[in-house]
């Protein structure tokens, strides 16, 4: 199959589902694409394991399969998701880690590996939730999934009224620091 | 899609999940009724129905359970409001009594179920289609029944339209059976305007009340107008076998025989207005692929696999399940060396097919207990068998 495969993985409230479904928003809406945005989750709603998946292709024929079978970029904001994921993803690909949070160890041997402190970046901004805003900059500077442009008006048409500006201080910070790689 | 709008179509080109595309497509049909109560993996629905209704002149109501929740929907539609609940497994199971009211009383309204694996509370997050069986013969009693299966978020939206104007048109709730996967999948969805969409109005009575019988059919039709309360007409409506007054009739097989003819001819006999198919790489086919809803998305990779294998394959999609489509499996039998049912069950539709296929080829099921999609190397295998290849174990 010719197609593109994220995962994202972190732990319930960081924001990790909205991540998803705003890269797929992006590739849909905003780059003419088609996408196909999955989630899955633990019965908690807040501190437990989770992970976005999403799938996107010029055809939709492409995501006949629903899910994401071997994704080419892996973002993780936890060390749960760290553990889940990293031992079985492909070694050709990108695993883009929250530095602040995430520890690397021999699992990740041998990956190309690309950090960013969004969480603490985010503190910083005095709002910790927009950590996953701060990591889709970094996602829109360092792959090919989606134009910057795409994902930047995905997040702004996603976030609630009157939070734009702190949710694009967030997007550019995060691709800002993704360009100085 | 978070602001607040009036609009009961909110037209456009959206990133929306399965379970909102159902919502957005019940209010495209009208839909200002939702009697309900959440269960994942349909709460989703009930939530985006309960932001929604308000603001489009509609109302929510989260009732105490589901027994509860399909009454209130059969009450509402007497009321002359479309209306609709979602749930899933064992809300479903709950649902069953007062879905044999609503066929018994002929009232039109539809029921989603976003299937999770069961039985009892089994997988909640987790896909199922187990319950395809349950949709047909669920509730007591000989009937027929409409019940549709989506395999995208866009084709939600349709069928969830296409639901209410089958309710409407044969008086009857009919069922959308969509699962967990199609249900929390986020796709593009498509809302085309207002006037682009059909929609097919309660058929009112126009005889003088005094004249009006609430279950008298006309010669050539199949369902009497429907009088709601306030139109000024004396209705009785009773899950009791009734005459064409509505009165309980009772005593004898009198009033029985006619009533229960016609509740299963209204939709038997009406098939190739109810049932939708598509067809998928049939012409050449030397194996068919049967199949419905995440099932049949899920077959298309194995399928291409097979193509590329020289395996001539095609997929026969159902997009409607109940009434079963018997004259097209039986035709497509005598055409091809083999049918291939995946779906996620232990074999339920399957067995369907065998009857429908008559013995005219072999037909192979592909089970899944729930909780997850096909390997699409059982599929192909499966495929590979159909058509004669060695299969490697």
């Amino acid at each position: 199959m010719n197609r593109l495969e994220i995962r994202l993985s972190g732990f319930g409230g960081q924001g990790i589902i909205r991540s998803g479904e705003i890269i797929g928003k992006a590739a849909v809406l905003y780059d003419g694409k088609f996408a196909t945005f999955t989630q899955s989750y633990g019965p908690e709603s807040r501190g437990g394991a989770c992970a976005a998946q999403v799938a996107i292709a010029d055809d939709p024929v492409e995501l006949s399969y629903p899910h994401v079978i071997d994704p080419s970029v892996l973002v993780i904001m936890s060390q749960g998701g760290y553990n889940k994921y990293v031992p079985e993803f492909r070694r050709d690909g990108l695993l883009i880690v929250d530095s602040s949070l995430v520890e690397l160890d021999e699992a990740a041997e041998g990956l190309k590996v690309l950090g960013i402190p969004a969480t603490r970046l985010a503190e910083e901004m005095g709002r910790r939730i927009v950590a996953n805003v701060v990591m889709l900059g970094f996602i829109a500077a360092v792959t090919h999934l989606t134009s910057p442009d795409a994902l930047r008006n995905a997040v702004l048409s996603s976030v609630p009224k009157g939070t734009e500006a702190l949710n694009e201080k967030a997007f550019e910070a995060g691709l800002a620091y993704g360009k100085e790689l | 899609m978070s602001d607040k709008t009036h609009a009961g179509v909110l037209s456009g080109e959206f990133f929306m999940q399965g379970d909102i595309a159902c919502a957005e497509g019940a209010i495209c049909a009208g839909c200002r009724f939702f009697g309900g109560y959440p269960i994942t993996p349909a709460t989703e629905v009930a939530q985006w129905m309960s932001e929604r209704l308000p603001v489009v002149g509609g109302m929510y109501i989260q009732m105490e359970d589901e027994l509860a929740s399909m009454n209130a929907v059969l009450g509402a539609s007497w009321a002359g409001i479309k209306a609709m609940t979602a749930t899933s497994g064992p809300g479903f199971s709950l649902m069953m009594e007062n879905l044999g009211l609503g066929i018994m009383m002929e009232t039109p309204c539809v029921l989603v179920n976003v299937q999770r694996g069961g039985p009892s509370t089994g997988l909640p997050t987790l896909v199922g289609q187990g319950d395809m069986m349950q949709a047909r013969w669920g509730s007591h009693g000989d009937y027929a029944i409409i019940a549709l299966a989506p395999s995208s978020p866009q084709e939600i939206f349709d069928l969830t339209i296409d639901a209410f104007n089958l309710a409407e048109r044969y008086r009857t709730p009919v069922l959308v059976m969509t699962d967990a996967e199609v249900g929390h999948m986020t796709e593009k969805v498509v809302i085309p305007p207002p006037d682009e969409i059909e929609i097919v109005p309660r058929r009112k009575p126009t005889a003088p009340p005094g004249e009006y019988m609430p279950y008298y059919v006309a010669p050539g039709e199949w369902v009497a107008p429907m009088a709601v309360a306030g139109d000024g007409y004396r209705i009785h409506a009773t899950g009791l076998t009734h005459n064409e007054k509505g009165y309980p009739a009772t005593a004898d097989d009198s009033s029985q025989w006619p009533l229960i003819q016609r509740l299963i001819d209204k939709i038997e006999k009406n098939r190739d207005d109810i049932i939708v198919l598509e067809e998928n790489g049939l012409d050449d086919a030397e194996v068919a692929v049967i199949s419905y809803g995440i099932a049949a998305r899920t077959a298309i990779w194995p399928m291409q696999m097979a193509r590329a294998e020289g395996i001539r394959v095609g997929l026969l999609r159902l997009v409607t399940v109940w009434p079963f489509p018997d004259a097209a499996i039986y035709d497509l039998a005598g055409r091809v060396n083999g049918i291939v049912v995946p779906e996620i069950n232990m074999g339920q539709i399957v067995r369907e097919v065998q009857r429908a296929a008559a013995g005219r080829t072999q037909v192979i099921s592909v089970p899944h207990p729930g909780g997850g999609i096909h390997d699409p190397y059982k599929v192909l295998d499966a495929i590979r068998r159909a058509a004669g290849r060695k299969v490697e174990v």
